[in-house]
């Protein structure tokens, strides 16, 4: 194997191990955000399709990189748009007090 | 400036956006921080696109008129599409949508090795040709599994378990085929034997047809409970097929990229797994999915008690303490407003209301608080299980609304299919009401206790009218 590819091995590895420690943490509650966030990134194939578009010299190539960029644009754009959506419905939002206003002087989801 | 310095500041932008997705990654760990985490994501993702846009247009040649009409205009459909769904999906339908954004990354990965390989044109040498052959293979079973998934969940195909004629048969036949081509393509590479141009693409089409159909028959047999363990693993894949694509490119914003999502995706998968007491791999040889073959061996022997709107009215706004339990009912009744809706006008009561969410309530993992607050449930009132699970022998009143195998008394005890799963402890409540359609099995395929239990009244009706009624009914009294 080339010094090339056994460098690449190397980071392989080491974003393998640091994919485990950054996602172990995470509360179960935001899985679903977490999955569809780590989707999003995965979308980097996107580059991919950009360097074999950029190299296509055949209409077999051009359909394969078209489709690709399509796809992988699809992912990455879509993906965050999404995750994002998800994530606006976590903030902390002052519902609690305005449900408490109608008159009961308990304190709500305290 | 010259190449040399160009080509150096693009690696270094690729560094820093790979950068970017970690930190992101680790933001995302806390719901105050998520949001932030996401978009440090998505800017590290545009930093790595329009570095590599300016290199290829500053390199060498520079960038052809047909090449950046791919680039913009395939750009363009996919990103507006992308979009366009985002943003118009309702949150019910969104774990689908995710499947569907997952099976275009993995058909990405797997057209990008493709399109290496046709270029190298059995000229590349074996390190690359494994590289290549896998990520044609992962990301072909990606594309066709996260389809049937999505479909799955859609209700395009039956979420119950379809079996493939011959089922097991089949699969390990495909994986026999994509295999022995993965192996003729590496010593063919290894140049133990010649093959010509036109073979060697054959049998890359031939692996990627067997990972396709793979794809689909590893999907269909499992049940629609169990989508949210499969979507995960096939996210975990690929990520694992970007990254064999980056090897192939000698890019290491894909590496890092892919390897980070292929770790994530492992973990979720275990996590959501473990929650359910099961295997990875007994989830992926199905079973319990669907109940069939799974006997009601603990039967509810008592009867049920029928309660209506009105009594299960009073009960609710003369407690001191209510926790609601929703389910996959809930979900699928999209009664996330209406809940919240009752929730809030207990609370004007005085009744502290809190939201049990069991950890596969819904369809996938954080499914459920991702829609109650999409209804602006405030979240501190969604508990997790560990945490609510005390409180249940505190509260007056449990309301159950389409959940089921999550709260049956059987998984304590061994023999039962869903032996060993945590649940909720419901039945510790001073009074349960469970509003249900009707005494329907869950996805276990078995008979509930908790329904035959002396404290439990059923509310038969759709979650939303179910609560609609009981919202009235508290009104007017």
């Amino acid at each position: 194997m080339s010094d090339e590819l056994l460098t690449s091995l190397a980071i392989f590895t080491l974003a393998i191990l640091v994919g485990f420690e950054v996602i172990s943490k995470v509360p179960a509650t935001l899985h679903t955000p977490l999955m569809s966030g780590a989707n999003s990134i995965h979308g980097i194939v996107l580059v991919g399709a950009m360097i074999i578009a950029a190299e296509a010299d055949n209409p077999v190539s051009y359909l394969l990189a078209f489709v690709a960029m399509v796809f992988g644009a699809m992912n990455v754009v879509g993906g965050y748009v999404v995750t994002d959506r998800m994530l606006q419905m976590f903030r902390k939002k002052p519902t609690a007090a305005k449900a408490g206003t109608e008159g009961a002087t308990s304190a709500p989801g305290a | 400036m010259s190449q040399q310095w160009i080509s150096t500041i693009v690696y270094l932008a690729w560094l820093a956006g790979a950068a970017c997705f970690v930190l992101g990654l680790h933001r995302m760990n806390s719901p105050a921080t998520a949001r932030d985490g996401n978009r440090l994501s998505a800017a590290g993702m545009a930093i790595a696109v329009v570095s590599t846009l300016a290199f290829l247009i500053t390199r060498e040649g520079g960038l052809g008129g047909i090449a950046l009409a791919i680039i913009v205009i395939g750009f363009a459909i996919g990103g507006g599409a992308g979009l366009y769904t985002a943003r118009s999906v309702k949150m019910t339908a969104m774990p689908q949508l995710v499947s569907l954004f997952n099976a275009v990354g993995g058909g990405a990965a797997a057209l990008v090795a493709i399109d290496d390989f046709i270029r190298l044109n059995s000229g590349a040498p074996v390190d690359i040709t494994i590289f290549v052959v896998l990520g044609a293979l992962i990301g072909s079973v990606t594309f066709s599994g996260s389809l049937i998934a999505g479909g799955k969940l859609q209700g395009l195909i039956a979420g119950k378990p379809i079996y493939v004629p011959g089922g097991q048969a089949v699969t390990a036949g495909l994986a026999i085929i994509a295999l022995a081509g993965i192996a003729a393509l590496i010593l063919a590479a290894a140049g133990v034997f010649s093959l010509g141009s036109t073979t060697v693409i054959a049998i890359l089409g031939l692996v990627v047809a067997a990972g396709l159909v793979f794809g689909i028959t590893m999907v269909l047999p499992i049940g629609g409970a169990d989508m949210p363990v499969v979507i995960s693993l096939l996210n975990s894949f690929t990520g694992t097929a970007a990254a064999m694509a980056g090897f192939v490119l000698g890019n290491p914003v894909l590496i890092i990229s892919g390897a980070l999502v292929g770790a994530s995706g492992g973990i979720l998968t275990k996590l959501m797994a473990d929650a359910m007491n099961r295997s990875v791999v007994n989830i992926m040889v199905g079973g319990f999915g669907g109940g069939e073959g799974v006997t009601g061996a603990v039967s509810g022997g008592g009867s049920v008690r029928e309660i209506g709107a009105d009594d299960v009215a009073i009960q609710l706004a003369y407690a001191s303490s209510v926790i609601i339990v929703p389910g996959y009912g809930l979900a699928v009744a999209q009664a996330q407003h209406a809940v919240r809706e009752l929730a809030e006008l207990l609370e004007s009561k005085g009744v502290d209301v809190k939201y049990a969410i069991h950890p596969v309530a819904g369809r996938m993992p954080g499914h459920m608080n991702v829609l109650l607050a999409e209804a602006n449930v405030p979240y501190p009132q969604l508990k997790e299980m560990d945490e609510i699970n005390p409180e249940f022998d505190r509260c007056d009143v449990a309301l159950v609304i389409g959940a089921n195998d999550v709260t049956n008394p059987a998984a304590r005890r061994p023999g039962s299919p869903v032996s060993g799963m945590p649940i909720l402890d419901v039945d510790h409540a001073k009074s349960i009401v469970v509003i249900k359609r009707s005494m329907g099995r869950g996805y276990a395929g078995i008979d509930n206790e908790l329904y035959s239990n002396p404290k439990t009244g059923m509310l038969f009706a759709d979650a939303k009218e179910g609560l609609a009624a009981l919202t009235a009914a508290v009104k007017a009294l």
